[in-house]
């Protein structure tokens, strides 16, 4: 059961927002997050949404997903938007009992504030959807890569974060075979308060644990057999090149963003 | 054939700093060996018997504390060799999942060649020629953890000789895997051997795969206590026993109807030739019958 976790969940396939440099595609969803916050009034807002569809369609990615990565923030909408509506007491009274008063400002920005938190989530969303794990890791190591001349362990920090999503698989199928190990022993997880739950859950951190320095061990043996001496001198297989996709989402976003600016100037 | 590895007097300690005072476990005593370019090696011995330590004294992991290894006349000892050492003795650990470092079966084949700094269309190009040996090519855009336990091993060997590695040497490549696994990383290992005159040290628990090496070296307590061909070694049955190690079960057939009287070369390590020797008693007893 807890194999099909997925981290990051990735939809292999050939669009354009595929094939774009994951590099590109990472500044781009930074702009598409500034663009985001830029917009003061629903007319900017509209320029985000009308992006947003815009990229979905060209990744192909079929549009239910854009459902299914809101899911889990559901709970974080409605709340904001209670939140709003409740205590945005400026504008025209529309309703009001005891101390809670609705009013039109209220109900404005609470739909502008779950309109942009919406759009900030699928929006981002494609950008795991259509880049793997991997390609992203090795975006960040290379946009960061000037910070290596201030001593930051670019190159470290970024085969950390590869060896940690290589071995989320290896430790989840490890937990349920230690979970399996402590059951068959007689180990009660499922039951009594949360308390008695968590301190059921020691039995198999700790031997989860152990075995995780082990293989930390060995792999680290393994690495230095392949002749891995840290960053230095090091090449990759897969170069990154920006192409003619690149140019042209940047060209489009570049355009969005100017419009976003243009409508805040004029409304 | 000229000397590939090459250990002389080898003395090899473990010393465990946490207890007070320190204590010294030797765990090699005066190892001498040679092992010839292209030679296919097996090496027994039961646990703790010293032959994982030696196997990782060939490739500079472990550096010799008297004595001196050689990796094709290069001394382990000397820092500036660290990095031709390795990459000229490939070395396969007993977990694959343990020594797969990338979440794509290629990306992994190919980070001992980044490591190197080879160029991005050279580490293409021997990445899918090392996927092709291990035939794993039709796997490389694979999860490695998605794999079979053979599949995993056979792309680490595929990252070893990526490197294009003279020696690979395998610390029980094949104890955790089932017996197709076994087989598969067996046949790859021999062909290997046979095809691209890989020098090959394989460290293993089983009798079979030790069967069909060139050489067979058994170590005992930090010593060298047999080396001699498969045949030799094995049809020593009761020594090997006495040192806590197992022999081919058709040796052990031969062996225990030697004891019983019959007329058999105990130097049997290979199924046919044990069908043929059984074959041929049978035979001699019919024609006893007979007469």
């Amino acid at each position: 059961m807890l194999k099909d976790i997925t981290i990051g969940q990735y939809f292999p396939g050939n669009s354009p927002v595929h094939r774009m440099d994951p590099r590109v595609k990472l500044v781009l969803t930074m702009a598409f997050i500034v663009m985001l916050f830029m917009s003061s009034s629903f007319y900017g807002l509209l320029v985000g949404i009308v992006y947003t569809f815009m990229a979905f369609a060209a990744s192909r990615i079929p549009f239910k997903m854009m459902f299914k990565s809101l899911k889990p923030i559901i709970p974080i909408i409605i709340f904001t938007a209670i939140l709003n509506i409740l205590f945005v007491r400026t504008g025209d009274v529309l309703w009001q009992l005891g101390f809670i008063r609705i009013t039109q400002q209220g109900i404005h920005t609470a739909v502008f504030m779950v309109v942009r938190i919406v759009c900030l989530i699928v929006g981002t969303s494609l950008l795991t959807y259509t880049s793997s794990p991997i390609e992203l890791t090795d975006a960040i190591e290379r946009l960061l890569s000037p910070l290596k001349k201030l001593k930051v362990p670019v190159h470290e920090l970024a085969m950390m974060m590869t060896i940690a999503l290589r071995f989320i698989p290896t430790l989840i199928e490890e937990t349920d075979k230690i979970m399996s190990a402590q059951k068959a022993r007689g180990a009660d997880m499922e039951t009594g308060s949360i308390i008695k739950r968590a301190r059921a859950l020691i039995p198999i951190l700790i031997p989860l644990f152990v075995s995780s320095f082990r293989r930390a061990e060995e792999l680290a043996l393994a690495m230095e057999c392949r002749c891995y001496h840290g960053g230095e001198g090091r090449t990759r297989m897969k170069q990154m090149k920006t192409s003619a996709v690149d140019y042209v989402s940047i060209v489009i976003t570049a355009a969005f963003i100017g419009a976003v600016v243009v409508i805040n100037i004029l409304v | 054939m000229n000397v590939f590895l090459k250990a002389k007097n080898l003395n090899f300690s473990y010393i465990n700093e946490m207890e007070e005072p320190p204590v010294k476990t030797e765990v090699l005593k005066g190892i001498n060996l040679e092992i010839k370019k292209g030679e296919f090696v097996a090496v027994l011995g039961h646990n703790g018997s010293g032959k994982s330590t030696l196997a990782k004294c060939f490739n500079a992991i472990n550096i010799p504390e008297s004595g001196e290894v050689t990796v094709d006349g290069m001394d382990t000892k000397d820092e500036n060799n660290l990095l031709p050492i390795r990459q000229q003795v490939g070395m396969v650990f007993q977990n694959p999942d343990n020594q797969i470092v990338a979440t794509i079966v290629e990306e992994d084949v190919a980070f001992a060649l980044e490591n190197m700094g080879v160029e991005p269309a050279m580490i293409r190009k021997r990445v899918d020629e090392a996927l092709k040996t291990v035939d794993m090519y039709e796997y490389r855009r694979h999860a490695p953890h998605k794999l079979s336990g053979g599949q995993k091993q056979r792309v680490a060997i595929a990252g070893i000789i990526a490197m294009r590695p003279d020696c690979i040497l395998l610390d029980e490549p094949t104890a955790m895997l089932d017996p197709k696994g076994r087989a598969e990383v067996l046949k790859t290992i021999k062909m290997l051997n046979r095809e691209n005159g890989i020098t090959i040290v394989l460290i293993t628990h089983y009798m079979e795969e030790a069967a069909q090496a060139d050489r067979v070296v058994v170590i005992d307590d930090g010593e060298i206590v047999m080396d001699n061909t498969p045949k030799k070694v094995f049809s020593q049955v009761e020594t090997l026993k006495n040192l806590g190690l197992d022999v081919p079960q058709v040796t052990e057939l031969a062996y225990g109807l030697k004891k019983a009287g019959y007329d058999i070369s105990t130097e049997i390590i290979s199924e046919e030739e044990c069908a043929a020797a059984v074959a041929r008693l049978l035979e001699a007893r019919l024609l006893e019958a007979r007469s």
